[in-house]
Order: structure tokens, then C-alpha cells, then sequence
């Protein structure tokens, strides 16, 4: 676990990049964590998957996944992909403070 | 006052769940129904051996009535949906059902026809799937002409039935080539949307070292959005591609079609929330979710769903009594791994410990996590057992539903540490 500053306040991550403590976050730290991703701007269609993402885990327990996402979030896979191209379900999730989405086993 | 249990589904979780309540409560106490849309019990783990000629799709199918007890009545129809609310259910064929405790045991449902391209040209020619015993007997006619090229095995994405099933079709595929001797001239190439060879990282780096050692091409992070069965590609979200002359493909999995129909159901593709511990769902308390059926964080396998059996049905007693449940199911799995040439490999985990290696179930066993032939034989064995001692609802000597530690080495991170399962 790593200990950083993002938007000038200290949050803890695991080694894989993710929040630990998804209270730790705030709106402002977003665009930090994007740039980070290789996100440049952030539209509003990202503000909406990193939104959804986080209802999703106060609400669920866990992120969704990728065909979830497509399914519930109301921007298709093929527009996730394009939004964040290294694979939605993952840096979504980093750049909404959440943990690793849990897939099945 | 008589109790009325329905269970959706004679699979393996509904049956193994109706024949140990039957033998719970006497026939004045509850009446106990099974539905199913059709009357062929499938042993799914031998479809993995039909593709290669080991044995004969016809071989691993009976009578779903006929492993039930007497005193289980048994209606062969198509499930039109759940009334949550009224407590009913309402079959295709007219029949409504009223029930005291509803048993979800209709498992997973494979839809290819959500993967753009899956089920167009090519389809069943040089795309097939081994999962239903048709698409594992079509591939055993192309497998047996195929002596040259590209066979590529991909994941659409998870959830799947059996995640080990991908990694032993490639094994075996490493040895069906080798035994006909033009395993020079077949690429082997294994596409997952996985980091790795399998969720797990202990035996993720084991089986994917594996995979290496017979020259088995893995390709990680795949998630394919189109299949070109005529051009021979998959074509990923990102864009890249993997060619195939034949590809295996493990398509996407859903629940039941009746779950979509039953408002309140299921999520978002129809698998029905539970809890983890004691398999009741989250959507009525006198609702129980037994198998590939239930949205849990354990595999979809047979034997999760055997190891679930005794939690469930305990828990369909308290519930009838009246009593609190028992949160009893650790996420228990044990899962023999072909490995071709006469060996296997076995692993044995749950939800807080991932497969280590030892011996199984305690210092005198099964080798765990390494190949060996008394696995393969433990592997052949099973089916034998499924069908006279599983399904009757028997307990297994010396596997217990609870996951066993005693001849486990503690090597690699603690349980505690292992990151979640890997997937994006």
C-alpha cells in the first residue's frame, strides 16, 4: 500500500493503483487520477461512468464489470472502450476512488 | 400444516437439493416439486472430453426424473416467470405454482448471440463452443480432420461455468495433437479477458507456467466484441485481433430467460443476488439460490454447488422452523484439472483461500496444485460418483462442504493479501 497526494490530499492505494479507502475521495481528485490513465479531459460522459461506478459499490459492495456496465450504465461497451481504452471496468475504477471491480471466479 | 417446496431447475443443485429435503421431511410435512424446461440431465463435466473423442455426448445424458426420489413430483415445462410478491409460479404450460419456499436452481444460460458476429458465418464450421453437447460433438467431428493451423480458445468474459474448463481443453488439445503426431504443425493460442492464466495467483503463475512449458501461446486482457468467423479473426474492444482457422469459443453466460421475465428478480443478467454464506437471496427471505443460478463471488462448478447442499437445505429448515439461518457456506471448491497424457491436477479453495499447493484433504491425500496420474484416475472416477452419490444427495467421504487446511502449504502471500480476483 502507497500513500499519495491527489488534489492536495493524502489517500491510500494498493499496489495496483486502487483506493483503499474509497471516503478518501473527492470530485476535485478526478482529473489528477485521469491524466494519470492517459485521460486528458474529462467529459461528461466519463463523469458519468465514474459516477455510476461509485453508486455502484456503496450500493453493491463491488464495482461493476465491463458488460455491466454496458448493460446498466447507460453508455454502451463499445463507448466505454473509447472513454478508457485500457480497459473500462479498471481505470474507471481507479479514477472513482472504488476498488478493483470483483469479477467472477 | 404441509409446507409446499419448489424448485426451479433438475440440474445438479436442484436435484441433490430435492432429494435431501425429501429425505428430510416426510410426505405429510411437505410436498417438494422440481421444474425443468426438459427431461436431459447433462453431466457437464464430461463435455470437455467429447471435442477429443473420449467419450460420447449421448454417454453423459439421462433422465432428469429418474435421479429424483420417490415422492418428488416432477412437471417437464417452461417457467413463464415468478410472482415474487404473490409467492407463485407460472409455468408455460398453464400450471401455476404456489409455493411456502422457492428454490432457484436453474443455472446459467449461454448466450452467444450477445457477442456480435459469434453466431454469424463460421458458426459451428470454425467457430464452435464446447459448453452445450451439440457444440462438443460438432467440434469432435472438425477436431478430428484438423491438422494444421491456428486453434485459439477464448473467453468472451466472466462469469463462466467450470473457469478451469478452457485451460483443460487446451491440454488435452496439446495432447490429442501430440498423439496424432502433428502437434508441430497446430498453434495452441489461449485469449482471456483475464491478467492471467486464471483468476487466482498462486494458480494463476502454476497454470500458466504450464501453458508455456507446451508451447501454448497466452494472450491476456482480451475482451473480444466481434467475432469475423469468415475472416478468421477476433477482434477485441481495443481493437486488437487474434486470428483462428478454428476458434473454441466459451461464449457470454446469463441466468435463466424466466429470471428477465420476473420482476425483481434477478441483476442486470439474471443471475439472482444472494447472500454468500447462507444462500438466501436478496430478494424475498423464503427464496433460496442454489448453483450457477446465484450471483455469489464462488465459482459456477458443480462442486461449489454440491458443497452449497448441505447450507441450503439447513437453511431451508430453519427457515420453515422458523429459526435463524446459518451463515455455513465458505465458498468451497475442489476442482480436478485435466492436464492430457493420463494426469491431472487438482485445486481446492474458497472464498478467503486461494488453491495452494499440499495434498488434499490432508497430508496424506491428492496432490494439490501438481500434476499427477492419481488425479486423472480421481478425475474419471467422478462421473460415477456425480451420479450415485451426488445427486442422491449423499455427503462424500472425506470431502466435507467446509474447505479442509490440513496438508495445504501456506507458501506465497498470506490470504489475507491476495488482491481480489483479477479481472477488469
Amino acid at each position: 500500500m502507497t500513500t499519495d497526494t491527489i488534489a492536495g490530499t493524502t489517500v491510500d492505494r494498493n499496489e495496483e493503483g486502487f483506493f483503499t479507502d474509497p471516503t478518501q475521495w473527492a470530485e476535485e481528485m478526478a482529473p489528477e487520477l485521469a491524466k494519470a490513465e492517459g485521460i486528458d479531459e474529462l467529459t461528461d460522459a466519463h463523469w458519468t461512468v465514474i459516477r455510476f461506478m461509485r453508486s455502484e459499490y456503496f450500493d453493491k459492495g463491488t464495482g461493476p464489470t465491463v458488460r455491466l456496465l454496458g448493460k446498466t450504465s447507460g453508455v454502451s461497451v463499445k463507448e466505454l472502450y473509447q472513454l478508457f481504452p485500457k480497459g473500462p471496468a479498471k481505470i474507471a475504477a481507479r479514477i472513482a476512488g472504488i476498488p478493483k471491480p470483483r469479477g467472477c471466479i | 400444516m404441509t409446507s409446499r417446496i419448489v424448485i426451479l431447475g433438475g440440474g445438479t443443485g436442484g436435484t441433490l437439493t430435492a432429494n435431501r429435503l425429501r429425505r428430510t421431511y416426510s410426505a405429510d410435512q411437505a410436498t417438494i416439486t422440481v421444474v425443468d424446461q426438459d427431461d436431459r440431465h447433462v453431466y457437464q463435466p464430461g463435455l470437455l472430453f467429447v471435442p477429443f473423442g473420449l467419450t460420447h455426448a449421448d454417454d453423459i445424458v439421462r433422465p432428469r426424473e429418474r435421479q429424483l426420489h420417490h415422492g418428488i413430483d416432477f412437471i417437464e415445462s417452461a417457467i413463464d416467470r415468478v410472482d415474487v410478491e404473490a409467492d407463485e409460479v407460472h409455468l408455460e404450460n398453464g400450471v401455476t405454482l404456489g409455493y411456502d419456499v422457492l428454490v432457484v436452481a436453474t443455472g446459467a444460460r449461454l448466450v452467444p448471440e450477445e457477442t456480435e458476429g459469434l453466431t454469424g458465418p463460421g458458426w459451428m464450421e470454425k467457430v464452435f463452443t464446447f459448453y452445450t453437447p451439440e457444440g462438443a460433438g460438432a467440434l469432435a467431428g472438425a477436431l478430428s480432420t484438423f491438422d494444421h493451423g491456428r486453434l485459439v480458445v477464448n473467453v468472451v468474459d466472466m462469469p463462466i461455468k467450470c473457469p478451469v474448463a478452457p485451460l483443460e481443453f487446451l491440454f488435452l488439445a496439446d495432447w490429442y495433437f501430440t498423439e496424432r503426431g502433428v502437434r508441430d504443425d497446430v498453434e495452441l493460442v489461449y485469449a482471456t479477458p483475464l491478467d492471467g492464466a486464471f483468476t487466482k495467483p498462486v494458480a494463476s503463475q502454476q497454470l500458466g507456467g504450464m501453458l508455456a512449458d507446451r508451447g501454448i501461446e497466452l494472450v491476456t486482457e482480451f475482451n473480444t466484441g466481434e467475432v469475423d468467423g469468415e475472416g478468421g479473426r477476433l477482434i477485441a474492444y481495443d481493437e486488437r485481433e487474434v486470428s483462428f482457422d478454428l476458434a473454441v469459443v466459451i461464449p457470454l453466460h446469463g441466468g435463466a430467460e424466466y429470471v428477465g421475465r420476473s420482476p425483481g428478480l434477478g441483476d442486470a443478467v439474471d443471475f439472482i443476488p444472494a447472500d454468500e454464506h447462507t444462500l438466501q437471496s436478496k430478494v424475498a427471505p423464503n427464496i433460496f439460490v442454489i448453483g450457477d443460478a446465484a450471483n455469489v463471488p464462488a465459482s459456477k462448478a458443480g462442486s461449489v454447488t454440491h458443497f452449497e447442499g448441505e447450507t441450503l437445505v439447513g437453511n431451508v429448515e430453519r427457515f420453515l422452523a422458523g429459526e435463524p439461518l446459518e451463515a455455513g457456506f465458505d465458498g468451497h471448491a475442489n476442482c480436478f484439472i485435466e492436464t492430457g497424457f493420463h494426469k491431472a491436477l487438482l485445486i481446492d479453495f474458497n472464498y478467503d483461500t486461494e488453491p495452494l499447493p499440499g495434498h488434499f484433504p490432508s497430508k496424506v491425500g491428492l496432490p494439490l496444485l501438481k500434476e499427477s496420474r492419481l488425479n486423472h484416475l480421481g478425475k474419471l472416477l467422478f462421473q460415477s460418483v456425480y451420479w450415485h452419490s451426488l445427486l442422491p444427495g449423499r455427503d462424500l467421504p472425506g470431502l466435507s462442504s467446509v474447505m479442509p487446511t490440513a496438508g495445504k502449504h501456506a507458501a506465497g502471500p498470506p490470504a489475507a493479501a491476495v488482491p481480489e480476483e483479477d479481472r477488469s
